[in-house]
């Protein structure tokens, strides 16, 4: 009996012990100007990054997993800045249901995930949007045989598939609301699985973000009996996602964005970087880390942005790698250089 | 320090522990919520919800709250819970019986059935139902009418609504039936207790619950009509059918799924419940001039159903807690629409997902209740 007292004791206090230190640990404040995440990044040695379970062009794996897509580069830019090599990333593959949880909770650093900028995402959950990688927004895909040609040809009783948990559910509602037009939304969790219904006929149209159409029109049995709608139902601004916070990642996440960007703005590609060094131009001279101390704001060498230019590419480079030449969307449309009729216009970085 | 003492100290650790624990995992939440700005609160439930749902019982459309989008969820499960229990039982207990059929071929059949669908993961087989069988239906213009009215396509099953003249009546009718069927049954009862004679109260209730409302249709003016779900053109090579009911291939899917799943362990459950009687009772009865009819109603079952019932009732709990599996084929069940959507509009994670834990941990304790009531009632009565 007492002997089982004893144990019952020793548990308490151990599980008192566990409790405290985890309050503490909870509770515990970061001290100003240096960035936790940082800090458990470079301890840890690899990025963690949350990423999509599929989309070509944006975040896929190949057979022997490696991924690749433009939500991919954002992660390696950023493992690029902080530890110096493009590669360090540990990709963690959600839906999205569960993405915004992986990040609140801790399970990765930053969320690369085809996910749209809104208020209430912004404001409400304990998140941050810190720029816009790619301007989306949300059209319908539709069999040519169909003989729609437009969102004008849509009557009552359309069935809809879609994904659950996307801003894209709710334009739906809102467009079909606005045309007065009864519809059958058939909302499923995984975007295969959106893909193999419509694909077998239980949905008339298919409804996602435009990339997203274009890129998943690839995976139907005959992608050429299938074609987007011209219309643009909604603004789709998708750009990488840090928890509330830390404000010192969300700066090196944002501003690793934004270098990309910025180095095609000024000509520096993976290929010339190193001699762009002995460039007359300042601000060039600035990017490729030959002048100024932009790095130690953020408690990185100087150097961090040409990492990032020489191991991921400009802005340009990466659209064309992956969503370009694979023949998804060869047309950069509104995500083009402000100074080429686009509207991708980044903050000087000095 | 006495007995009493000693007694009670092991006791309070315990609750120290427990409340500890609890304590550790409530503050934990906080500080890291507080932490990354995340506010706790069940204020969101009567936000408009601003999305839409396939499939629901009650009138709901994105301008409703997100209270009442839970109540589609929760009603969407109940209905393929209570449809599942209902098929699977049935399914069940004739492939329970079967099982123990002297024909060779009946019982290997239902032997090949049970060992096939129990040894398969179900979120395979609903995979299975969803993507490959009902994917080989028809489309909407292609397909021909059962008895003219029913249009199985791969949209959905579409069948005929009724509408109803001086419904209020009918049901006016039924309950009357419903009643004189007691009155009846309780008198054949005491007449058989106290007299010995036997009526035959089937025949006689089975016509009362035929002719009482057939009056009402003759008399009382309530009249039936049927909507015919018509073939509407949306575009050139698109369909769909208007009016009538349609029942989503996704309730199909899942209730065949959960259905042929859980019937293979009711089927077990039977079967054991009906070997678990002993042979000699059913000698016993034999050698007192029961018929077989009367071998099986008044003397097996009731034995048998001692057995069967208790762990049947796990089943009805795996099944309803299985019917969370829909949102993997977009059946609007509360999983997919509370704990999916409204979750991902909301970002409130923790509040969401402990009203759909307490939800579904209040369905599976009524089930428990009602069936332990059952059990109870059909137990040995000693006295």
């Amino acid at each position: 009996m007492f002997k089982n007292i004893n144990k019952i004791f020793a548990f308490v206090l151990l599980s008192l012990m566990v409790f405290v230190y985890a309050c503490d640990q909870t509770g515990g404040q970061q001290g100003k100007g240096q960035s936790k995440t940082l800090k458990n990044t470079q301890k840890k040695g690899f990025v963690r990054c949350g990423v999509s379970q599929g989309l070509p062009g944006f975040s896929n794996a190949d057979a022997s997993g490696n991924w690749t897509g433009v939500d991919v580069d954002v992660c390696r830019a950023v493992a690029a800045a902080v530890l110096g090599d493009a590669n360090k990333v540990k990709y963690t593959p959600l839906s999205a249901k569960e993405r915004f949880t992986a990040l609140t909770s801790g399970e990765i650093d930053v969320l690369s995930r085809n996910t749209t900028w809104t208020l209430s995402r912004d404001a409400d959950i304990g998140l941050t949007f810190v720029g816009v990688n790619f301007y989306d927004g949300q059209g319908f895909m539709v069999r040519k045989d169909s003989g729609i040609t437009s969102v004008n040809d849509f009557s009552d009783g359309i069935s809809a598939c879609t994904n659950i948990g996307t801003t894209t559910e709710l334009n739906m509602r809102d467009f079909f609301n606005s045309k007065n037009i009864s519809y059958e939304p058939v909302a499923f969790e995984k975007a295969d699985e959106v893909v193999a219904a419509y694909d077998s006929g239980r949905c008339d149209t298919y409804t996602t973000d435009k990339s997203g159409l274009a890129a998943q029109r690839t995976k139907m049995t005959n992608p050429d009996d299938h074609m987007v709608l011209p219309e643009t139902i909604s603004k789709e601004p998708l750009g990488p996602v840090v928890r509330q916070g830390d404000s010192v990642w969300e700066d090196i996440v944002r501003w690793s964005l934004n270098v990309m960007i910025e180095a095609e703005e000024y000509g520096i590609t993976s290929s010339n970087a190193d001699a762009m060094k002995n460039s007359d131009n300042p601000a060039i001279k600035r990017l490729v880390g030959a002048e100024g101390e932009l790095g130690a704001a953020f408690g990185l060498d100087n150097e961090w942005s040409l990492r990032i230019i020489k191991q991921v590419g400009n802005y340009g480079e990466s659209y064309k790698r992956n969503i370009a030449d694979p023949g998804i969307l060869p047309d950069r449309g509104p995500n083009q250089l402000w100074t080429k009729g686009g509207i991708l216009y980044v903050p000087p970085a000095r | 320090m006495n007995h009493r003492t000693r007694k009670f100290i092991p006791q309070i650790i315990t609750l120290l522990f427990i409340i500890l624990v609890f304590g550790f995992f409530t503050i934990n939440a906080q500080l890291n919520m507080a932490n990354r700005g995340i506010d706790f609160g069940y204020g969101f439930l009567t936000q408009e919800s601003s999305f839409d749902v396939q499939f629901s019982l009650i009138d709901y459309d994105g301008s409703h709250s997100y209270a009442r989008a839970y109540f589609v969820g929760l009603l969407n499960t109940l209905l393929v819970s209570f449809i599942g229990i209902i098929f699977s039982t049935i399914i069940g207990v004739i492939v329970g019986i079967a099982r123990l059929s002297p024909n060779y071929l009946i019982e290997k059949t239902a032997a090949f059935y049970v060992e096939f669908f129990r040894n398969i993961p179900l979120l395979l087989q609903i995979f299975f139902w969803y993507f490959a069988a009902l994917r080989a239906l028809p489309l909407p213009e292609k397909t021909d009418a059962f008895f003219g009215v029913f249009f199985l396509t791969i949209k959905g099953l579409f069948v005929p609504a009724f509408i109803w003249n001086n419904l209020d009546i009918f049901l006016y009718s039924v309950i009357a039936a419903i009643i004189s069927i007691t009155v009846i049954r309780i008198y054949a009862k005491n007449l058989r207790e106290n007299q010995g004679k036997h009526i035959p109260v089937f025949s006689i209730s089975l016509a009362i619950l035929i002719i009482l409302p057939l009056l009402s249709f003759l008399f009382g003016g309530v009249s039936l009509n049927f909507e015919i779900p018509v073939l509407k053109q949306l575009a050139k090579t698109a369909f769909a059918y208007e009016g009538g009911v349609g029942i989503p291939p996704e309730l199909i899917a899942l209730t065949l799924a959960l259905s042929l799943y859980t019937a293979t362990f009711i089927a077990e459950c039977v079967r054991a419940g009906i070997q678990g009687v002993s042979k000699g009772q059913k000698e016993a009865a034999a050698s007192i001039g029961l018929t077989t009819n009367q071998i099986l109603k008044l003397v097996i079952m009731p034995q048998a159903l001692r057995i069967i019932i208790p762990p049947t009732t796990n089943q009805y709990l795996n099944l309803t807690k299985n019917s969370s599996l829909a949102a993997a084929i977009a059946y609007p069940d509360l999983v997919l629409v509370f704990a999916g959507t409204a979750l991902m509009q909301t970002g409130k994670a923790i509040e969401i997902v402990s009203i759909t834990m307490l939800t579904y941990l209040s369905i599976s304790l009524s089930i428990s209740v009602l069936m332990n009531w059952y059990n109870k009632k059909i137990a040995i009565k000693e006295k």
